[in-house]
């Protein structure tokens, strides 16, 4: 048998570098690279041409100086006097706040209505598709301003509660809703904790990196920034190492040890880093970043975590011991209370009663406000992304075929035994990832704050920030590096999730 | 045996008995009521709830919509006009259909009207929606032909698209639309989208010449044309060696000299670009043939929304595609690319994406330059839509088998052939779902340069209607019909998909 060999290429000719397929794809990329950095560095020196045409340095010192601005929905105190760095705290929070909210109400009707969707009450399965039809189908910005007008041009005034025979009434007696906001009872402590003003201390150090004389941040932040990515990145490492090779081992530990070890491992090194750099460079009070932390609700808080572990234990307890006797202990009863009285002798303990709210001169007070614009907000968008909720569930549920409850019911459970254990953990393999990047979806939505006037991170940084300091690519920079931060963080759990429930197959 | 019966029995049926209906209670209304509506105690009751609060609703809204006020000049005229009594306030949809549908300084063709009309112009007043001597209809078609017609041209355009059976030859219409409806909607010379469409066919002829050879170096001759005709090539070439001074320099690599740029040293040569310019200043005073031309801030509502969601789809796709196709490269360079940018624009939220094309844009742009805020609003919105659309296509990519690759390379046909011929076809019919998906959200999503201050629908029922005397506090009517636009719309576009995806099924994927 004869073997032929490829003729001995002859030396490398330049025409190779576009007839070859193995150079062609070099050739290719080096010319994309460079025409990447041209464009990249001619943007680049656009920037820094214009800049110096207007005289303004890129720079973030004005998020040190005073916003001068108020917000009207501020979870943690703030006054005009704070800085621009302070009202965009209270921004994220406002963001973080209808977020979640609006993510927690859109499951429950997106639940609600993809499962009755598929009812078999032909009135019900038509009205479901109405809502969500007419909801996709309109853009959430339509949905916001309508309910904000419900809200502010619909709803009473503060004074037509007042007198002998009002014009309106609270609901229950608690509950007012007015133009001006709801206003719903809230807690309070008699005898509980003051809370602590925390100040962090921040770096007081001068020495900075800067980046092609454009950026000017603490060599010290940096220092920390990067410290605390090697730790995510290592963490991340060390949950595959551990899972491969100790996972049998680990899965024994109580959970929250697991996500000590995980987060001593992220977090740890950045907070050696940090303290080590405060001692050595010296630390500076920022007022900026001051919080004030309730006692009352870290209690209440390890209270009802421990109690909710306690109540993990006894499942175990029960399922251990069906695995010998074959049969399941009723736990119920114990784990219940176990629950609830630690959690209501800490509040009796604290003296915690309802503050009722009550009309007082021209407005409200007691109890908590909410504006109407945030509750517009959290409404349209719980009632917006519930539609595509409810489409994903109803999908999930679909794509279980029915011989898996053929199946399960051939085996002999009952209906609500084939929905918990065979129909829906398959399901939920399904609606998961489309749910999540639905709560991705709304967060970004929630930037449509800025419509209402709902004080959110747009339309605090990217709003009246932007407007009073003309620092235009520095806010919108931030603003991306916030929706960014979250979006890849959600998407980064998503995979972690993802890897954890895929079908393992072959 | 069926002999032997026949001379037993007695009698023998020779015809067949007609089915007779079934019992009372187990057919009609009756039945689909109880199986539908009543079939247990928990869905009855669900019944029940569900009954009385769409009739509540009903009994609300329809008495409401009945009474509705349809020729009052101001919400105060409708309060007098209803007497007190609920209804709404339709009036201010008569009054700013207009505005709404066209913006508020969108130019009225007083002419043509009264060419069609045959009532003298100076017989025609249109100020805020009060007509005399016209109706809506000729208001709508002959004041305003031009948006409407380019609206109406866009189904014609759009028809041989959505369906496969129209003869192929309206394809060139399709092609022609663009440069129809630029023309139509902002007016201006016949002759620039001509010669737009005439440079662009010589560049598309070049092409597909040179792709027969070689699909690269087409899409470079096409390029180039576009370049030289419509573009400034020397000054984007002294341009980039006066950068690539600038940035040596800016290395310290040597000192940059304070000699004149070499771009403004060419400038008598530069000025004969862009070459079209010229072509059109000539041409347009030989045969002078121009519509009325309309500024861009002059477009608004509704139109505003239908030209960002068409002009955005279309071009997305096209960048959706090579988006999609460089990640899936092996090229790492190219794939990373792709990535950073799909990713960045998919963690952001439109908003800011707006927000750049209003305020910072201009700072990445040479100094000096400066373009209509509707362009760059354009330009956001595309890339932002093409990033969903390359993930929507990644995964009709991945969606298909691998043998579909390796046949199309055991076939002999490289990269562009083979993702021409073989995997995009399949792969973009995979995607149609997720591409309308995209599609849909992206045209709700317009809605949003109403809070960059641009005068969409949203935008001019927020500022210009509802901030006006005469209808301020008319909300209901005015958000239930711009609801309803987009329902029409959204709701079309989506059972389009779903016929299209029942059409295309050809029983496996």
């Amino acid at each position: 048998m004869t073997t032929t060999t490829d003729p001995q290429p002859a030396s490398f000719r330049l025409s190779m570098l576009l007839n070859d397929t193995r150079y062609r794809s070099y050739t290719f990329q080096f010319i994309a690279l460079i025409v990447l950095i041209l464009f990249m560095s001619s943007l680049g020196m656009n920037l820094v041409t214009n800049l110096a045409e207007q005289g303004v340095p890129f720079s973030f010192d004005y998020l040190g100086s005073p916003a001068g601005y108020d917000i009207n929905q501020r979870p943690i105190d703030y006054n005009n006097q704070d800085t621009h760095l302070r009202a965009s705290i209270v921004g994220v929070m406002n963001t973080l706040i209808v977020a979640v909210l609006g993510c927690v109400t859109a499951t429950f009707l997106g639940v609600i209505a993809g499962v009755l969707r598929l009812s078999n009450n032909w009135l019900i399965a038509k009205l479901m598709a109405v809502y969500v039809e007419a909801f996709r189908n309109v853009p959430v910005l339509i949905w916001i301003l309508v309910i904000f007008f419900i809200m502010t041009a619909a709803l009473p005034s503060p004074s037509a509660f007042r007198g002998d025979d009002p014009a309106s009434s609270m609901l229950f007696n608690s509950i007012a809703f007015t133009n001006r906001g709801v206003y719903i009872p809230w807690v309070q402590f008699e005898n509980g904790f003051d809370s602590i003003l925390v100040v962090p201390p921040v770096f007081a150090d001068t020495y900075s990196i800067s980046f092609l004389g454009l950026f000017n941040i603490n060599m010290s932040l940096w220092l920390v920034i990067i410290t605390l990515l090697c730790g995510i990145y290592m963490a991340v490492k060390v949950a595959g190492f551990i899972q491969q090779n100790y996972g049998r081992a680990f899965a024994l530990l109580p959970g929250f040890v697991r996500l000590a070890v995980y987060l001593a491992v992220a977090l740890g090194p950045a907070i050696i880093v940090y303290a080590i750099l405060l001692s050595a460079n010296g630390a500076e009070s920022e007022r900026s970043l001051r919080f004030s932390l309730s006692i009352n609700f870290v209690v209440m808080l390890v209270v009802f975590l421990l109690s909710l572990y306690v109540s993990r234990l006894i499942r175990d307890w029960a399922i251990a011991k069906q695995q010998i006797t074959g049969d399941l202990p009723a736990t119920w009863h114990m784990r219940i209370a176990v629950i609830i009285l630690p959690t209501a002798l800490t509040l009796f303990w604290l003296g915690a009663y309802l503050d009722y709210p009550a009309l007082r001169g021209f407005n409200f007070s007691g109890g908590l406000t909410i504006r109407g614009s945030l509750i517009a907000l959290w409404l349209a968008l719980a009632v917006y992304t519930g539609a595509f909720i409810a489409e994903n569930v109803r999908a999930g549920i679909q794509a279980i075929s029915q011989g898996q409850t053929e199946a399960a019911g051939s085996l002999g459970l009952r209906p609500n035994r084939i929905m918990n254990l065979v129909v829906l953990p398959q399901a939920l393999r399904v609606i998961i990832p489309p749910l999540i990047s639905q709560y991705l979806n709304l967060t970004k939505n929630s930037s449509l704050a800025i419509a209402v006037g709902y004080m959110d991170v747009t339309g605090t940084l990217g709003g009246i920030t932007l407007n009073q300091t003309g620092k235009a690519i520095e806010s919108v920079l931030l603003l991306m590096i916030f929706y960014l931060t979250i979006s890849l963080s959600i998407s980064l759990f998503m995979n972690i999730y993802n890897n954890s429930v895929k079908l393992k197959e072959r | 045996m069926s002999g032997t019966h026949a001379h037993t029995a007695a009698f023998v049926r020779t015809s067949e008995i007609p089915p007779s209906l079934p019992p009372q209670n187990e057919g009609g209304v009756g039945r689909w009521m109880r199986e539908n509506l009543f079939s247990g105690p928990i869905n009855s009751i669900l019944t029940l709830i569900a009954l009385f609060f769409v009739i509540r609703l009903l009994i609300f809204v329809v008495p409401w919509i009945y009474s509705g006020v349809w020729t009052a000049d101001s919400l105060s005229g409708c309060r007098a006009v209803l007497e007190g009594a609920r209804g709404a306030c339709f009036s201010v949809l008569t009054d700013r259909w207009h505005q709404l549908l066209f913006g508020s300084a969108y130019p009225h063709d007083a002419t043509f009207l009264s060419f069609m009309t045959g009532v003298p112009v100076e017989d025609l007043r249109f100020t805020s929606g009060v007509r005399e001597n016209t109706n809506f209809f000729q208001e709508f078609f002959f004041g305003y032909w031009r948006p409407v017609l380019a609206f109406i041209l866009l189904f014609v355009a759009i028809a041989p698209i959505l369906y496969q059976d129209l003869p192929r030859k309206m394809m060139i219409f399709t092609g022609l639309y663009p440069f129809v409806a630029f023309w139509f909607v902002w007016g201006g010379s016949i002759w620039l989208p001509i010669t737009l469409l005439i440079g662009l066919g010589l560049a598309y002829m070049l092409y597909s010449n040179l792709a027969k050879q070689s699909f690269f170096m087409g899409v470079l001759a096409f390029l180039g044309v576009v370049i030289i005709l419509f573009l400034n090539p020397i000054t984007m070439v002294f341009g980039l060696l006066d950068f690539l001074r600038d940035l040596i320099a800016a290395m310290g690599w040597e000192r940059g000299d304070n000699s004149m740029m070499l771009a403004d040293r060419f400038q008598g040569a530069a000025s004969i670009f862009p070459l079209n310019a010229h072509v059109v200043e000539f041409l347009s005073s030989i045969i002078p043939i121009e519509l009325q031309s309309v500024a861009s801030r002059d477009i608004g509502g509704f139109m505003l929304n239908m030209i960002l969601g068409t002009v955005c789809v279309s071009l997305s796709l096209p960048l959706g595609i090579a988006l999609a196709l460089g990640r899936q490269s092996n090229l790492p360079v190219i794939k990373w690319v792709c990535v950073v940018f799909i990713e960045f624009i998919r963690g952001v939220p439109l908003i800011t994406l707006l927000f750049v094309a209003n305020v910072v844009l201009a700072y990445f742009l040479p100094p000096g330059t400066n373009f209509d805020l509707i362009l760059r609003v354009i330009i956001m919105i595309t890339l932002f839509a093409a990033a969903y659309i390359a993930e929507v296509i990644r995964g009709g990519l991945a969606a298909l088998p691998r043998g579909q690759y390796e046949a199309a390379d055991s076939l002999g046909l490289d990269y562009a052939q083979s993702m021409r011929l073989i995997i995009l076809p399949q792969a973009l019919k995979i995607s149609i779902p997720g591409i309308v998906n995209v599609a849909v959200g992206l045209f709700k999503d317009t809605t949003l340069v109403s809070i960059i201050s641009m005068y969409d629908l949203i935008g001019l029922i927020r500022g210009p209607v509802l901030a006006s005397t005469d209808w301020n506090g008319v909300y209901w009517e005015l958000f239930s019909f711009a609801a309803l636009l987009f329902f029409v719309i959204c709701y079309g576009i989506s059972q389009y998909s779903q016929w299209l995806e029942r059409k295309l099924q050809t029983g496996h994927r």
